[in-house]
């Protein structure tokens, strides 16, 4: 295969759905509540679990209001998009396919330096951990590479295998730019050519200044503990066929999560509460995970 | 004599669990071949990071045949019996051998072939192999360090069948990933095993991979004028990433030059596993970098080197953003940062604690000689960096960076230096600071945690210290010894507010022990220093290291066997009843009794001088002078007269003498 020069953002991300759509995946959309990366989208942390065979690829745009650098830092954003793949059971050349993919995308691997650095990916808001590698292209991280051991505390079989990339990482490798703001978003020769910075640099200069000093402490935590309140209560509630309300508590924890990385990032929660405060996301995900799991297995 | 040539391909395993689990290969082999009785010449393993090879010289193509000795009926018991053992052990009535009574069989035991115990080897190797940490993969339930692929398991050039769940196991494998053409190749022996894998790009012995990281670099280096920084943790890490090492020469934009170097050290290694790269001989770094790549490509790695280049810069964009915004707020203002922090719920806030340091380090510097305001203030500011962006990105640089941004805001040079060293020394390799200041801080820093935790209840219990407090306390030992200060550890315990100063006061002895031993000092004579109660450190080892030398002498020893003998009537007479009260009197005879007295006499004023000078030597040189009467008196003298005043005055002298000993060195708990 071809390519006319390097790929735009979003050519990039086209790419990496044509790929893994040909390995049979379901290419899902980003779920539609603010999470902190990936893995959280339901389609990977819900569906890792139990016996039935997944494979779902997608973009979730992922929120860090920690590493907001109000738009002055070329490689620092807050809001980054990744790219998800989740394999279950994970195949034997599942190794291979990545390198594929990569190839897939531009880069050839005979020409650049890819490793594999030992990385034990652990997501302790989830209760989720597993074995695997980031992965680097000459020195840079480019994706994230786990064999899921435990999600929402309870040990996984089959083993999924997640992909991560970062998309903007990739971008700026693949388009040969310093800067993430000057990334080709869509092709070049459009009428309306953007760069990333001209679609999300206004989002980063607003958003870093709102989490960062702005968000209002009482409210953030106010709604936490609303919605630590609301995910048990939706799990005792049974739908119209008789199950657990798993996904709407899900999305509750969810919102949860984000609420504590806002606190987090105002500077509002001290080192000590830290740990209580994610223990307390960690209990409401693995309710979840259990009460998901119930399903999966009964609705055989 | 045939091979065994085992290799254990699978997906990238940890750089930092290859040595262990070369080792771990080895052992276990030799296990299994010694337990089942097979000779062999020599082990080999190898590890990298998609293999684990074995390879065992010299064995013979069976176990040894053996005869078995099996013991049947006692002589004389009923036919029926030897019948039945007979056919159980499967012999003639003829091949019995008659022996203590009893009929025993002679088996000759075939030796199993070789290869069906290799068989049974590597499938234990693999089910039993020790990983710090291991998974499942797919649908299995293997468990290996990352996906177990395939096997070449070959014993005398044949294929040893092994059943391992979902792995192949043959005589393939795969060289490098990328380069070559990524065919897999067979390898029937370790000769060609390891022709092919240098034919498919990889160096599988360690060794050679490190040689090859360091000549590739140095050759690099030479033509301009550079140098590698050495650094062997790293080169360990890096020759167990790449199968192909390829030192790459990168450049670094110069304006980095401008962070602190400790920064640009930090990025490289942590971040990104690059060697530093300096001016030869003037230890400057220069604007390099060296990184070591798997792969040799046609552009010569080109694209590498430009690629890394890209990562570093982002990496110290990033770096310096911080270091910029840092040096916008001063280091006063970050406190208000760490009263938001907490240090440990039972402890504080930060804040807190850095006010605690703050009034310690000012009660402290009297004794350590330091300007008492300087102390204060290096103590005040000594955790400010922690709220900084730059230190937040790198932890590893607490205190570096401190002393950086004190010194950008012109705090005076004891200051700065006391906010950067006050960590030390933070393992047996750390300096240990010598400034005044920075030794006040430093004991503040040190003494605070332990106080804190002790007073909690958190002191360390078996190999559980999370707070790390050892290290502490071996941070105030160290500091103590290599300042010769003359302080009490209660004292400083009592400064640092320690309400029960004896636990900890334990604690440090235990410490000092272990420093002490790692010094090759017994810890014997550590106990017998340390029960005198004395606490001055300095004084406790210039006391060990006298004894030591006394001891190690004939006068010492056989003084200290006079003093057990002493010790010894003094308790048996104990039991009998209460030792008589009072002091010796001088015997008119037996003439070993009044020597014995008149020695004590002569010694004690010697003894309590050279004590009173801090003179040990001198001490255990007046001792020195109590032996020979003191052999002469249990040689010639019956302590257990049958006279009631005559046995009770020599008891009194035996006691007096003990007395004297234990004012140098608690000699009953010396063991050798």
């Amino acid at each position: 295969m071809t390519l006319p020069g390097p790929l735009s953002f979003q050519d990039l991300i086209l790419e990496l759905h044509r790929f893994w759509s040909a390995q049979g995946c379901v290419i899902l959309q980003p779920y539609d509540v603010e999470v902190g990366a990936g893995t959280l989208h339901p389609g990977t942390v819900l569906r890792a679990l139990g016996p039935k065979p997944w494979r779902a690829a997608y973009v979730q745009p992922s929120r860090r209001p920690s590493d907001g650098r109000y738009g002055e830092n070329p490689n620092r954003l807050r809001h980054f998009h990744q790219y998800q793949v989740i394999l279950k059971p994970n195949p034997t050349d599942m190794q291979a396919l990545y390198l594929a993919s990569l190839e897939a995308i531009g880069i050839d691997p005979r020409l650049h330096d890819i490793r594999f650095v030992e990385d034990d990916w652990e997501n302790p808001t989830v209760g989720a951990w597993g074995l695997g590698w980031e992965v680097w292209c000459d020195g840079m991280e480019i994706s994230q590479y786990t064999y899921f051991q435990q999600v929402g505390g309870l040990d996984v079989s089959p083993v999924s295998g997640e992909l991560t990339y970062g998309l903007e990482r990739l971008a700026l490798y693949v388009q040969g730019v310093d800067n993430v703001y000057d990334l080709a978003f869509n092709d070049r020769q459009s009428p309306a050519f953007k760069t990333y910075g001209e679609v999300f640099l206004e989002n980063e200069r607003q958003f870093s200044t709102f989490e960062q000093e702005t968000a209002d402490v009482a409210v953030l935590k106010r709604q936490f503990e609303d919605m630590e309140r609301e995910v048990p209560r939706l799990l005792a509630e049974t739908g119209r066929q008789g199950q657990a309300l798993v996904l709407p508590a899900y999305d509750h924890v969810l919102k949860a999560s984000h609420l504590f990385n806002l606190m987090d990032a105002r500077g509002s929660i001290a080192v000590a509460e830290r740990q209580s405060y994610i223990g307390r996301i960690r209990d409401l995900c693995r309710a979840c995970a259990q009460a998901w799991l119930t399903l999966e297995e009964t609705a055989v | 004599m045939a091979q065994f040539l085992l290799e254990l391909f699978s997906e990238e395993i940890p750089a930092r669990m290859q040595d262990g689990a070369a080792r771990d290969l080895e052992r276990l082999a030799r296990d299994g071949l010694t337990a089942a009785e097979i000779p062999f010449d020599t082990i080999r393993t190898f590890a990298g990071s998609r293999r684990l090879a074995l390879v065992v010289d010299g064995l013979p193509t069976a176990q040894p045949d053996r005869l078995e000795e099996r013991k049947g009926p006692r002589i004389g018991a009923p036919d029926a019996a030897l019948a039945g053992f007979l056919r159980s052990a499967g012999v003639e009535r003829e091949a019995l051998v008659e022996k203590d009574g009893a009929y025993f069989a002679v088996i000759a035991r075939a030796g199993r072939p070789t290869a069906d115990i290799l068989s049974g080897l590597t499938e234990t190797i693999v089910a039993k192999f020790p990983w710090p940490k291991s998974m499942t993969w797919g649908s299995g339930k293997l468990r290996w360090v990352r996906p177990l692929h395939s096997l070449i398991c070959v014993f005398d050039r044949q294929i040893v069948p092994a059943a391992i769940e979902g792995v192949r196991v043959g005589d393939i494998s795969e060289g490098h990933r990328f380069m070559g053409h990524g065919r897999p190749f067979r390898a029937r022996d370790f000769d060609e095993y390891r022709e092919a894998l240098a034919g498919h790009f990889v160096v599988l012995d360690v060794s050679e991979r490190k040689r090859r990281i360091v000549d590739k670099a140095r050759a690099l280096c030479a033509g301009r004028g550079l140098e590698v920084v050495e650094d062997d943790g790293l080169l360990d890490e890096v020759a167990g990433m790449v199968e192909w090492p390829t030192p790459i020469l990168g450049d670094m934009d110069p304006r980095f030059l401008n962070l602190p170097p400790e920064v640009v050290r930090t990025s490289m290694r942590t971040h990104q596993r690059y060697f530093a790269v300096r001016e030869v001989g003037g230890g400057r770094l220069a604007p390099h970098f060296l990184c070591v790549a798997n792969i040799e490509t046609p552009d010569g790695g080109a694209l590498i080197s430009v690629g890394n280049a890209r990562v570093l810069s982002a990496r110290l964009d990033d770096a310096r953003f911080f270091w910029d915004s840092d040096r916008k707020t001063p280091l006063e203002a970050r406190l208000e940062t760490l009263k938001g922090v907490t240090f440990h719920t039972q402890l504080g806030t930060m804040l807190q604690r850095v006010e605690r340091i703050e009034a310690l380090a000012r009660r402290i510097a009297p004794l350590v000689g330091a300007d008492a305001d300087l102390a204060a203030r290096a103590g005040r500011l000594a955790k400010a960096d922690l709220a900084t962006g730059l230190v937040g990105e790198f932890p590893e640089l607490q205190g570096v960076m401190g002393g950086y941004y004190a010194a950008a805001q012109d705090e005076p040079g004891d200051v700065v230096a006391a906010v950067r060293d006050h960590y030390k020394p933070q393992g047996p390799g750390d300096s240990v600071p010598r400034e005044p200041v920075t030794v006040a801080v430093a004991l503040a820093d040190k003494l605070d945690t332990l106080t804190g935790f002790f007073g909690i209840g958190q002191a360390p219990t078996g190999s559980r210290d999370p707070f790390a407090l050892r290290r502490a306390a071996l941070g105030v030992i160290r500091l103590i010894f290599d300042n010769q200060l003359r302080v009490s550890i209660s004292h400083l315990a009592r400064l640092a507010g320690a309400e029960s100063p004896e636990t900890l006061l334990g604690f440090f002895g235990d410490r000092l022990k272990v420093a002490l031993r790692d010094q090759g000092k017994r810890h014997d004579l550590v106990d017998a220093v340390f029960a005198l109660g004395d606490e001055d450190l300095v004084r406790v080892v210039a006391r060990i290291d006298a004894l030591s030398a006394f001891l190690a002498a004939e006068d010492g020893a056989n003084l200290l066997a006079g003093f057990k003998r002493a010790s010894n009537i003094l308790a048996a007479e104990s039991r009998k009843g209460p030792l008589p009260e009072g002091l010796p009197k001088r015997a008119a005879s037996p003439a070993e009794e009044a020597d014995l007295f008149d020695a004590l006499g002569a010694a004690r004023p010697d003894i309590d001088a050279a004590l009173a000078a801090e003179d040990y030597s001198g001490a255990m040189t007046a001792l020195a002078a109590l032996r020979a009467p003191v052999d002469a008196f249990f040689d010639k003298v019956l302590v257990n007269a049958p006279e009631a005043d005559v046995r009770a005055n020599r008891l009194r002298l035996l006691a007096a003498v003990r007395d004297e000993m234990s004012k140098v060195a608690e000699f009953s708990l010396v063991t050798g």
